[in-house]
């Protein structure tokens, strides 16, 4: 045994004050659970009168047009999905090679250089990068040969910008713990370092990589005021061409930001827009219990080797 | 035993306790905030008691209400006029909700809306304040400059895709619009889209750019040549933006909107600007009213670039 310094003599806590802040810490626990609680029951409460108010196949059909009681959601998933993929596979690749970059192969005054830049990115609102897509991107896209610089993929350009720092941050941190052993291993045995990389350390590191890239799609599919300003809010369903990522989209969120505050509470446009904000609440559902299965089954995996 | 006991508290467990604690101090004022509604509506009804008038709506009076709201402190130094802009329906909503003294509107409120009002106890009743005229824009460089209604119908619904169909180049059409809480949206899609008749139900191509802002159509359309969009004719800055002058039918004289011909009615696009009331004003708000209406408030209207009430009201 260890000899760890003893603890100093404290005078024993009152038993009461001791229940106190017990009681405060179990007040504290319940609550964040009742919160969540009330919320999706509000959430619920606005939202289930959708359905006894629009038609399911209303609903789903190809129409958003809330003035004229259309209210067909499929545009609106269609664009928050196109955005919000777009996203992912720009800033999913360049976020792990960044990581990669950071964690295993730079020197150290690069790493300590470029560590709180990235950090500083994450503190930008995410209107100010609205804005600049809004007065820079926008065009710079027009320019490429786009009808207009208001697209999906402008959002898409914007979202990834900003879930690129949450991607690279929780990957280099997931790239630290693992041991350096394996990595002294894998070269003893020969593996050049791309090898080691490759083989050893991404696999190692795999459970705290999902959880990076699930918190970066997170961000991308919460993120509204940027994303209203630069993909044209057009709620047309996209046609699946080539130039699929270069069409106006409107997303779930833009359409609740634009939308909440013309409505009348309790009519069924009311009910509607809050309808939506359950459907993101089940994609977000989803994707972080996709994340917790995918980590929980890699480390399963790993408990059996 | 006491060692037992402090060893059981791990520091991960205390950390797992702080994190809780902070999501309970984040979450308390979300709470708060979410139960305030029903609240805040009781309180906007008596809120015309004081001396404070709350003003809120569409986007194409803001500037307008601003005006006057500030040339009102001269006049009654007293009261205080608060401005929100946010669109006609919003305002029209938060009249309905009980939370504003007056609603802007660039749109007669429909029949389901003063239903809605009624169900609320509220009796909305109608002033018309101003009179403006919606100018069709496009870019400079486009060499398109008349339009008749019919043209324009075809383009926002989707029916002509190409300015080479309307006399222009061989360039895809890119449709703005205000977003559907717009007075001026609703008004665009009654007297253009729908040709001014109620039997026609046509709404507005899939593929309309929806803009949060007079401003969100004026600067994408000065940046793109395959632009059009609508906006007040206060908003329109003639050095930037290119007017089409429009035309009811073909057989029809092409009219450029201005002042004149708006109040005139020889051109087509032009409507009543207006404010709601819950019932029959009475103390500040009908005085405030009243001086809107006056010879003085009037012009600050032509000031502003869009056309005084004629006749007197």
């Amino acid at each position: 045994m260890t000899t760890n310094v003893p603890a100093p003599p404290k005078a024993p806590l009152p038993s009461w004050r001791e229940k106190v802040i017990e009681g405060l810490i179990w007040l504290s626990g319940v609550s964040a659970v009742v919160i969540m609680g009330l919320i999706f029951f509000f959430l619920l409460r606005e939202g289930l009168p959708t359905l006894g108010e629009v038609a399911w196949a209303d609903l789903f059909s190809r129409r958003w047009y809330p003035i004229e009681d259309l209210y067909g959601i499929l545009p609106l998933l269609a664009g928050s999905f196109l955005v919000t993929v777009g996203a992912v596979l720009i800033a999913v690749p360049l976020g792990l090679v960044t990581a990669v970059y950071l964690g295993e192969i730079a020197p150290t005054w690069q790493r300590e250089l470029l560590k709180p830049i990235i950090e500083v990115l994450a503190g930008i609102p995410s209107i100010v990068l609205g804005f600049l897509g809004w007065v820079s991107l926008a065009p710079l896209i027009q320019s490429l040969g786009a009808p207009t610089g208001l697209t999906a993929f402008s959002g898409s350009l914007i979202l990834a910008y900003m879930s690129l720092p949450t991607i690279i941050s929780i990957t280099e941190d997931a790239l630290y713990v693992v041991p350096k052993e394996y990595r002294d291993g894998a070269l003893a045995l020969g593996a050049t370092k791309w090898q080691t990389i490759w083989r050893v350390v991404l696999p190692a590191a795999r459970s705290g990589i999902v959880i990076a890239i699930m918190l970066g799609i997170g961000r991308a599919i919460g993120e509204t005021m940027a994303v209203m300003l630069v993909t044209g809010n057009a709620a047309n369903l996209p046609a699946l061409n080539a130039g699929i990522f270069f069409q106006p989209a409107r997303t779930l969120t833009a359409t609740i930001a634009a939308e909440m505050g013309e409505v009348a509470q309790g009519s069924t446009h009311y009910h509607v827009l809050f309808m939506l904000g359950i459907v993101l609440f089940l994609i977000t559902f989803a994707i972080n219990s996709l994340a917790s299965w995918l980590v929980g089954s890699g480390s399963r995996r790993r408990a059996r080797q | 035993m006491k060692n037992n006991y402090f060893a059981g508290l791990t520091p991960w467990r205390n950390g797992r306790y702080l994190l809780l604690l902070a999501a309970l101090w984040l979450l308390v004022p979300a709470l708060l905030a979410s139960c305030r509604p029903p609240e805040s509506d009781a309180g906007g009804a008596v809120a015309g008691a004081s001396l404070a008038i709350q003003n809120k709506g569409s986007d194409t009076l803001v500037n307008i209400a601003l005006a006057w709201a500030e040339a009102y402190q001269t006049v009654a130094p007293e009261v205080t006029v608060a401005v929100t802009g946010g669109g006609s329906g919003t305002g029209i909503a938060a009249l309905i909700n009980g939370t504003v003294d007056i609603a802007n509107a660039s749109r007669a409120m429909k029949e389901s809306e003063i239903e809605d009002a009624q169900a609320n106890g509220i009796d909305p009743i109608e002033h018309v304040v101003a009179i403006d005229a919606l100018a069709v824009i496009v870019h400079p460089d486009n060499p398109v400059s008349e339009l008749t209604i019919v043209q324009l119908a075809d383009m926002y619904t989707g029916r002509i895709t190409n300015w080479q169909e309307v006399g222009g180049l061989d360039a895809p059409i890119v449709l703005l619009s205000r977003e559907t809480n717009s007075g001026t949206h609703v008004y665009f899609l009654e007297e253009v889209v729908r040709l001014g008749s109620s039997e026609n139900s046509d709404i507005f191509a899939p593929q309309t750019l929806l803009m949060p802002s007079s401003v969100g159509i004026t600067s994408e359309l000065r940046r793109n040549p395959n632009a059009i969009g609508y906006d007040g004719l206060g908003y329109v800055d003639p050095a930037h933006e290119k007017i089409i002058s429009v035309a009811r039918t073909v057989d029809e004289p092409f009219v450029a909107p201005t002042v004149a011909t708006a109040s005139s009615g020889e051109y087509p696009l032009s409507r009543n600007l207006f404010m709601y009331t819950a019932g029959e004003p009475e103390g500040i708000i009908a005085d405030y009213l009243s001086w809107i209406v006056s010879p003085v408030g009037q012009e600050i209207v032509a000031q502003l670039g869009f056309v005084p009430l004629t006749g007197g009201e």
